[in-house]
């Protein structure tokens, strides 16, 4: 019997075979939990882990371990009330937060500038590629004899400390991301057309990017280890976070550290969870996670 | 040719029938001559010869298979001939259309050409959508922001995932995948298309179709292609001529002229037959190596 191979490869054909195709891959993808239950899924268990946390404490105060200096939690929460009432709170949140930001975008910037530098250059590479490495594992408080000396009491030892401190983590999320581009990545921007510059902008920081942006969450977690500790010793202004919380230890004032100490982590948490936000939506676009359980 | 030309054009285009070539615009796509072709990896003596001696003529507009058994050189001749390697004796000669020539001294892909590749991952870039991945080689060229749309708009529509240009490529299955890369070659405006195995990982049903959406847009466009492929049949289904390549070192063993009328189907007799001619030889080929 004849057939008529070619009379079923007309157009419509082919439309109606790849539209249907496209339906059936496109069909059976979850759909997302509702908002909710995800917040209350992430929730819980934080909500677990601070009640064990007040429940040792408040244990520690019901057996008087260190009665003078350990408040209860109840006393502090009051404290912290209190304090979040004064203008000298915010005042201090306000100092802190500029020097944090101003002192992050220049860490951006150094540990940026110079991670991409030692990632494209070998001479570089070969250079300081290991002394970025050695400087990640120094602790920043070893940099403030140094910081002092040049600086004097200031804001900019402060961010010396920053940069010294947290560069060194940025750079090495450049290095790591440009060195972990996919070949193929690179040929097809080739290919494409990109050169140089416009490589470097459409192709390996972009690819990169989940890497790098890796290396600016732990280069924020070093950059304000290195502001609370600067705040602590340099002592430059008295109204800040740090500032303040040594004014209540030389007074004696207990429940007033605890309380600042208190929102010290909560700036940490509060942070952390946003480059955690971040680096999930980024991660979630880039096809990096089971979208199951996105 | 502008942009706007190009994707009017595409948008314009005829469909083939069953047994006449559509009228097209004959383009005039680019010729390739490699002449006494041999590349070595490594520079010692005793490096990988990947490829001894291919000479090769394939005219403009021509489509070309190339198949052949692991390490025949396959990649790397495509690498040769897109100018991101170069041969370590012979020339390769990309000619016609405006593109420039590469050769020995060219490193690099060569400026000027028209050239786009195809793999089997489709290397769409994650962290764009599927249209701005379309309309990359356009902003790359410095293409105005709503130009380029328009054009990326055409060209996905074209390759029938108009509705599929704000997803990301993860989002689409691997064939859709493919056709949004070929619609980015021809966001290139590729007079030259190179295709390292692009259909390899797709189940059957998805090739066939891309065969056909393949066959059509070359039909359409009369850019020359050199598709390289493992699967004999699908030689047989889409190319002009199979060019079969020996293994370790890769040279050109035979090559086979394919007469058959146009729009062909995979599971045809004559597709069947010629593929089993190619296969016979092509299985003597392999067993050379196990002796």
């Amino acid at each position: 019997m004849a057939v008529d191979h070619t009379s079923t490869l007309s157009a419509p054909t082919l439309d109606q075979a790849l539209a249907g195709l496209d339906a059936l891959d496109a069909a059976g993808r979850p759909a997302h939990d509702q908002l909710s239950r995800r917040l209350w899924r992430a929730t819980w268990p934080k909500l677990v882990a601070l009640g064990l946390i007040l429940l040792v404490w408040q244990i520690a105060v019901w057996l008087h371990w260190k009665p003078y200096i350990l408040q209860s939690p109840t006393t502090v929460a009051r404290q912290l009330w209190e304090l979040l009432g004064t203008s000298l709170f915010w005042q201090a949140c306000w100092v802190t937060a500029q020097q944090a930001i101003i002192g992050y975008l220049l860490v951006l910037l150094v540990g940026g500038i110079v991670g991409t530098a030692v990632a494209r250059i070998p001479v570089l590479r070969a250079g300081v590629g290991s002394l970025i490495t050695g400087m990640q594992t120094m602790p920043s408080v070893l940099w403030y004899p140094l910081a002092i000396m040049l600086f004097g009491v200031s804001s900019t030892a402060i961010i010396m400390m920053m940069i010294l401190g947290a560069a060194p983590a940025v750079a090495n999320g450049f290095i790591s991301g440009i060195d972990q581009v996919p070949p193929g990545f690179l040929r097809v921007g080739r290919m494409l057309g990109a050169r140089g510059l416009s490589l470097e902008r459409h192709v390996v920081l972009p690819a990169a990017f989940p890497t790098i942006l890796g290396g600016m969450k732990q280069g924020w977690a070093f950059a304000w280890h290195a502001l609370m500790a600067g705040e602590f010793l340099v002592l430059v202004n008295p109204l800040s976070l740090g500032g303040r919380t040594v004014n209540a230890v030389t007074q004696g004032e207990w429940a007033v550290v605890v309380a600042m100490m208190i929102v010290i982590v909560f700036i940490g948490i509060v942070v952390d969870v946003c480059f955690s936000r971040v680096d999930r939506g980024v991660r979630r676009r880039y096809g990096l996670i089971d979208q199951s359980s996105a | 040719m502008s942009l706007l030309t190009a994707g009017t054009r595409l948008a314009a285009s005829t469909r083939p029938t069953a047994d006449t070539h559509p009228t097209v615009e004959v383009r005039s796509a680019p010729s390739i001559t490699l002449a006494g072709v041999s590349k070595r990896h490594g520079d010692t003596e005793s490096g990988v010869v990947a490829l001894q001696d291919v000479s090769l003529d394939v005219r403009p507009g021509e489509f070309v298979c190339m198949v052949g058994a692991s390490g025949c050189g396959k990649t790397t001749l495509l690498n040769l001939i897109a100018g991101l390697d170069r041969p370590s004796v012979g020339t390769v000669t990309v000619s016609g259309a405006g593109a420039a020539i590469s050769g020995e001294g060219v490193d690099g892909p060569v400026r000027g050409t028209t050239t786009a590749m195809l793999f089997q991952d489709s290397a769409l870039f994650p962290w764009m959508t599927v249209a701005a991945n379309v309309e990359l080689p356009l902003r790359l060229r410095g293409i105005p922001k709503a130009e380029r749309r328009s054009v990326a708009a055409d060209l996905l529509e074209r390759v029938h995932l108009g509705g599929f240009g704000s997803k990301r490529p993860h989002e689409l299955s691997g064939g859709m995948r493919q056709r949004a890369a070929l619609a980015r070659a021809l966001a290139q405006d590729a007079d030259l298309l190179l295709m390292d195995e692009p259909f390899g990982a797709l189940d059957a049903i998805t090739r066939d179709l891309l065969h056909d959406e393949l066959e059509a847009l070359w039909l359409e466009r009369r850019f020359t292609v050199l598709f390289v492929t493992h699967n004999v049949r699908e030689a047989a289904r889409l190319g002009d001529r199979i060019v079969l390549l020996t293994s370790r070192p890769g040279r050109v063993a035979a090559t086979f002229p394919v007469d058959l009328a146009r729009p062909r189907r995979i599971d045809s007799p004559e597709i069947a037959i010629l593929a089993a001619t190619v296969t016979d030889q092509l299985r003597s080929e392999v067993g050379r190596h196990g002796r």
